[in-house]
């Protein structure tokens, strides 16, 4: 029997995906492995919002094609509460992953390639009802609920997705993602690709969306403001590892990792008078720095110390009493962190 | 002779752009004003598809041939005189002058000003060569200093490399280099940092900040990232629909916001320094399409402040504070300060 806190829906355990590189043209030959994902543990309470931020090549996609088995991970375990109870995602295999992929679906970034432009809305909202066996009827009843459920007028069903605006786009993604009453929804940067004003009605679909149906997120993005609107806890990945896991306010007002505070200050607030440290960082992620021993962050740390390069901090409670906030720093609570209030 | 502002180097005057293509008009830039204060920095904002790009291209001629243009450009050269850009051949002699020495671009992209088969030493030190005059060994000189000046490390080394072997920030820095290379006295950056995380963005808005300082540049900001401007720019244009809708000091137009569309940007994003609990608030709708030029305000579908009269003529630019100015039909003269929807 497979057993999760009650108050869970999806925990991850030690989740590594590695990519072989691969060299020789006659006989390729395995040389080395990308550690795209490299022993990521968090979980999501139900109705919650988990966030997972980092730069772009951290591993924060992989991570969830790894949570949805669009892709089988190297090693580790995705726990996944499902209406017949808790699955191990990564064990599952035929009709018991489909049936358990039901109750968990994605939505992607570009609302224009992931969307057929020779189908009807209706057809591309319909398709996983389709695939789970749903009659006709049925699925042109459900489409226009979600329609509506969307903020889309039940009669563009029969419309193409070039007759959609981008902000449109993205709701008729949820739509499609809605469509088999899933408990759990991974948004892999769902509003990077939208104008602010369009961002704005995305970000409020999910919000009203959750409280309506009691959805949980696991929400992917780059840009920490909106990371900080949507999310109720908060995941900073760094070279396939997660470096600071937190709640949202704990750990943007206290970072304890020095990166979460070095992302923190990079960002310009759209506020002229918050202070904008443009200045503070130095270097950028080249990935030579995916070493098996040490702190991956070494390089660019300004506290860097002997024990960094040769000891890989593991991701703890650090000198402070406190299990909900946990950072990957041999000096997590020991330095003097800016946060943002 | 043409008149500027005694403290402008660029001044834009109604400067309008079309397309005819064979399926319409598209209305790309309708009456765009705004001025560069010499040594100043100002930051065009607004929505993709808005005009930004198309202005800027305006600026240094660059668009293609189905774009006719209209309205004034003003530049002052070094000696004081003022060229009017609008009036030029876009492949004349004036004007690969202008865009060789004066007004130096960059992108999102490096690769659209770095090309791919020459070493950064031959791209950068020929445009030194054919517009400064030094030897080829000068030339060679002057090309590491800027390349260290960038804060290209081992920049001996490196400037005998191709783009392809520099990491993502060196070649962003690179590429500013090579618009430094001629001297320019402006710089027009178009969303320089869009596709950059945000350390990477920090590094390069910092250096195009310090390179200001360097150069004397003035600076134009192209974005539609309202934390950036707040940031770089002294001055700031908000765009919409290939108009000007509200422009004035940045600090001024953060505090004290006028225009419905401005107001409604501010209230749409999720701040870093978050209230929790409070709402973003969406714009509704979309924006319209460029092909269709509308008869009254270009905001006013969307807009929480419409009244009968936004929907018949455009409304005129009208000064609201101290170099403030608004496009809104709600504050033209005698009307007093509206009711304040959405603050
Ligand atoms: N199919 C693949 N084969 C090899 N490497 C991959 C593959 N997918 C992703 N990677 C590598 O894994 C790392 C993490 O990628 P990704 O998960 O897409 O990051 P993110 O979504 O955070 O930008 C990157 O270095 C990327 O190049
Ligand atoms: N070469 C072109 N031909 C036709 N229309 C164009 C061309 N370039 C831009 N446009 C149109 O002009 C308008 C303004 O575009 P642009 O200046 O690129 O916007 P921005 O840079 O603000 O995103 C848009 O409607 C765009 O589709
Ligand atoms: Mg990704
Ligand atoms: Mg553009």
């Amino acid at each position: 029997m497979l057993s999760m806190p009650d108050d869970c829906i999806l925990q991850v355990t030690d989740l590594k995906k590695h990519f072989p590189i691969e060299a020789g043209f006659f006989r390729r030959k395995k040389i080395g492995a990308v550690r795209a994902v490299d022993g990521v543990s968090f979980s999501v309470e139900t109705g919650r919002t988990l966030g997972l931020v980092g730069e772009s090549g951290c591993g924060k996609t992989t991570t969830a094609r790894a949570i949805l088995r669009a892709l089988d991970p190297t090693s580790g375990s995705v726990l996944f509460r499902t209406r017949e109870g808790i699955v191990d995602m990564v064990k599952l295999k035929g009709p018991a992953l489909k049936g358990a992929r039901a109750d968990m679906q994605m939505v992607f970034q570009d609302p224009y390639s992931s969307l057929n432009p020779r189908l009807p809305i209706m057809d591309i909202i319909a398709e996983p009802l389709k695939a789970h066996g749903y009659p006709k009827k049925e699925r042109e009843e459900r489409v226009k609920e979600l329609l509506s459920l969307v903020g889309l007028r039940p009669e563009y069903a029969r419309r193409y997705p070039h007759s959609f605006s981008g902000g449109q786009r993205q709701r008729i993604g949820v739509a499609r993602a809605l469509a088999l009453r899933p408990a759990l929804i991974v948004a892999d940067e769902p509003v990077s690709a939208l104008d602010v004003s369009v961002q704005a009605q995305v970000l409020n679909l999910l919000l009203d969306l959750q409280d309506r149906l009691g959805l949980s997120f696991v929400f992917i993005g780059h840009d920490l403001s909106v990371v900080r609107y949507l999310c109720d806890t908060v995941a900073v990945m760094y070279l396939g590892k997660i470096v600071e896991l937190a709640a949202v306010d704990a750990l943007y007002e206290e970072p304890r990792h020095p990166y979460t505070s070095t992302l923190l200050s990079a960002v310009p607030d759209a506020d002229p008078h918050a202070p904008w440290r443009r200045d503070i960082v130095k270097g950028e992620v080249t990935g030579d720095e995916r070493e098996i021993v040490g702190c991956s962050f070494e390089p660019r740390c300004p506290y860097a110390q002997e024990i960094c390069r040769n000891q890989t901090p593991e991701l703890s409670s650090g000198t402070v009493q406190d299990s909900t906030h946990l950072a990957a720093c041999h000096f997590a609570g020991a330095l003097d962190l800016e946060g943002v209030s | 002779m043409k008149k500027m502002a005694p403290d402008s180097i660029l001044d834009v005057r109604d400067l309008t752009v079309k397309f005819f293509l064979d399926e319409g008009t598209v209305h790309a830039v309708n009456g765009v004003s705004f001025s560069v204060p010499a040594g100043r920095s100002v930051g065009i904002v607004g929505e993709s598809g808005c005009g930004k790009t198309v202005s800027a291209y305006s600026i240094t001629r660059l668009l293609p041939k189905t774009a006719r243009i209209s309205g004034e450009i003003l530049f002052r050269e070094r000696g004081g005189d003022i060229t009017n850009i609008t009036e030029l051949e876009p492949d004349g002699g004036d004007m690969r002058r202008i865009r060789g020495k004066e007004i130096s671009m960059i992108f999102q992209e490096p690769m659209s000003s770095l090309s791919p088969v020459h070493k950064i030493s031959n791209q950068l030190s020929e445009a030194i060569i054919q517009f400064q005059g030094l030897t080829k060994r000068q030339a060679r000189a002057r090309v590491i200093e800027l390349l260290q000046l960038v804060g290209i490390p081992q920049a001996e080394r490196r400037v005998d490399d191709y783009p392809f072997q520099l990491s993502g920030g060196m070649r962003q820095r690179a590429m500013i280099a090579m618009a430094l290379a001629r001297n320019p006295r402006v710089l027009i950056a178009d969303e320089p940092t869009t596709a950059l995380d945000v350390t990477l963005q920090a590094q390069v808005l910092n250096l195009i900040r310090d390179m200001q300082d360097e150069f004397k540049l003035s600076l134009i900001l192209i974005t539609h990232d309202l934390g950036v401007v707040a940031h770089m720019v002294d001055y700031v244009s908000i765009m919409y629909l290939g108009m000007v809708v509200e422009s004035g000091p940045v600090i001024e137009i953060f505090d004290n916001p006028k225009h419905p569309y401005t107001r409604g940007l501010m209230h749409s994003i999720p701040k870093l320094r978050g209230r929790r609990g409070e709402r973003v608030e969406p714009i509704p709708g979309f924006v319209p399409s460029a092909y269709a030029l509308q008869e009254g305000c270009p905001f006013c579908e969307r807009c929480p402040m419409r009244e009968e009269r936004c929907t018949k003529g455009i409304p005129q630019r009208v000064q609201v504070g101290s170099e403030h100015y608004v496009c809104c039909h709600v504050y033209q003269p005698g009307e007093g300060e509206p009711d304040v929807v959405n603050a």
